[in-house]
């Protein structure tokens, strides 16, 4: 959909974070496509939040450049009239209703869409009464939805947009995502562990592991990446031989590894030979795979 | 649909050559264009884009500028032939290669599919 030659959106060359001695990145070196969608996935404290924030303009690198729209974003109003950050814990004045929220938002948008807040605030049932800082979890994140695609940013990020939300809410927040995405293309970063359910919205993905970068690539190449490989350990290991295994389970005989590398025909054909099932990782698989501490998975196991 | 291991694009372009071979999108006519298909499935439109370019690399759909993408001449007849050919690979040659460890002869075989058809 989108051009590989255009600038990207997002330059980040070097990017640490670091909050005392922690980093909560560590040299994260990413260009984001313009008018693409891009996922950000990783595990809890991966970094994904502090990302997004200094991407936004919100927080700064300790060192590293950050350039969005070729300019550095941080305190740079430009550049951040330009990004809508939608984050899962965004705080409101005490006495602000829907209404002051919907009359304030365009001030900070230029391009925002009355007419298009006003569908989605009625599609999600918001209420007008009640001071939003009382809103439940689920209309707090209606009203983020609604506030990151009524803005049209040229770049709209999402930090886990659907915290919350059930599954009939969430499903029309993808519908009218990839709708307005194909009306109005243009760059949405956006943050999740609902995997499975979002990929298919996905053109990139990044995934971020202890404040690095472990994958960055097309979703459709990212899928099929790597395989789940399972039977007895004898067996499994025999055949993986020094493949990269992201992450291997053994319980008592049996073995079950996430292996890096697409399956061959070789490789199936010599799999089923030794009773070793094979199936491509999808995503999910593939995320969950990194960062897992694997003395600390088994000791339930043992025990 | 679109639930299955197999890579989405790859989905999207089987369930098009699924509606060419049933007749749904005769030769000649145009196909739903890549934002259609996008939307209703709520897929990113550049893994549709990659499913129908499958098709389109295969002549089964060809693109008309600024109009859309329209099902070739032919079509159906090249997916039926190649429909054909996985079939022996993806069912016929795995159900021999099972009925020989069930100690099945072809004979037998035969004859199961035979009852298999009349019942159907």
């Amino acid at each position: 959909m989108t051009d590989d030659s255009a600038a990207p959106a997002v330059r980040l060359h070097g990017v640490t974070r670091s909050f005392r001695r922690v980093n909560a990145l560590d040299n994260v070196t990413l260009d984001i496509q313009a008018g693409a969608i891009t996922g950000l996935l990783g595990r809890n404290g991966a970094g994904k939040t502090t990302l997004m924030s200094i991407i936004a303009g919100h927080d700064r690198a300790t060192s590293g450049s950050v350039e969005v729209h070729g300019h550095d974003p941080f305190e740079n109003a430009p550049t951040m009239a330009a990004v809508s950050l939608v984050r899962d814990n965004q705080r409101y004045p005490d006495s602000f209703t829907l209404a002051n929220v919907l009359t304030a938002a365009p001030l900070f948008h230029k391009r925002w869409d009355r007419a298009l807040a006003d569908e989605l605030v009625a599609a999600f049932r918001l209420p007008a009464k009640t001071a939003v800082k009382k809103y439940s979890r689920g209309q707090m994140s209606s009203l983020g939805i609604v506030l990151g695609l009524a803005s049209r940013a040229p770049l709209t990020i999402f930090d886990e947009p659907y915290l919350g939300l059930d599954a009939t809410a969430r499903r029309f927040f993808y519908d009218v995502l990839m709708r307005d995405y194909l009306e109005h293309p243009r760059t949405i970063l956006l943050s999740t562990h609902l995997i499975d359910e979002m990929e298919p919205l996905l053109e990139h993905v990044v995934i971020l592991e202890a404040g690095r970068i472990v994958r960055a690539a097309a979703a459709d190449d990212l899928r099929g990446s790597a395989m789940n490989v399972s039977g007895l350990t004898t067996a499994v290991d025999a055949l993986v031989g020094d493949r990269r295994v992201l992450q291997s389970r053994r319980i008592g005989a049996l073995s079950s590894l996430v292996v890096d590398g697409p399956a061959d025909d070789r490789l199936r054909s010599d799999a089923a030979r030794a009773g070793v099932e094979i199936t491509p990782a999808s995503l999910q698989d593939l995320v969950a795979a990194y960062g897992v501490d694997e003395s600390a998975a088994l000791e339930g196991a043992r025990s | 649909m679109l639930d299955d291991g197999k890579p989405i694009f790859q989905q999207i372009a089987d369930s098009i050559a699924d509606g060419i071979l049933a007749g749904s999108f005769p030769e000649g006519t145009q196909v739903p264009s890549t934002n259609e298909l996008a939307a209703f499935h709520r897929i990113n439109p550049a893994t549709v884009g990659k499913g129908l370019g499958l098709l389109v690399d295969r002549d089964i759909l060809h693109k008309r500028r600024g109009l859309g993408m329209f099902v070739s001449e032919g079509a159906r007849m090249r997916l039926q032939n190649e429909r054909t050919a996985s079939f022996r690979a993806a069912f016929v040659a795995p159900l021999l290669t099972e009925a020989a460890s069930l100690g099945l002869d072809l004979e037998t075989v035969h004859r199961i599919i035979d009852q298999e058809g009349t019942n159907s």
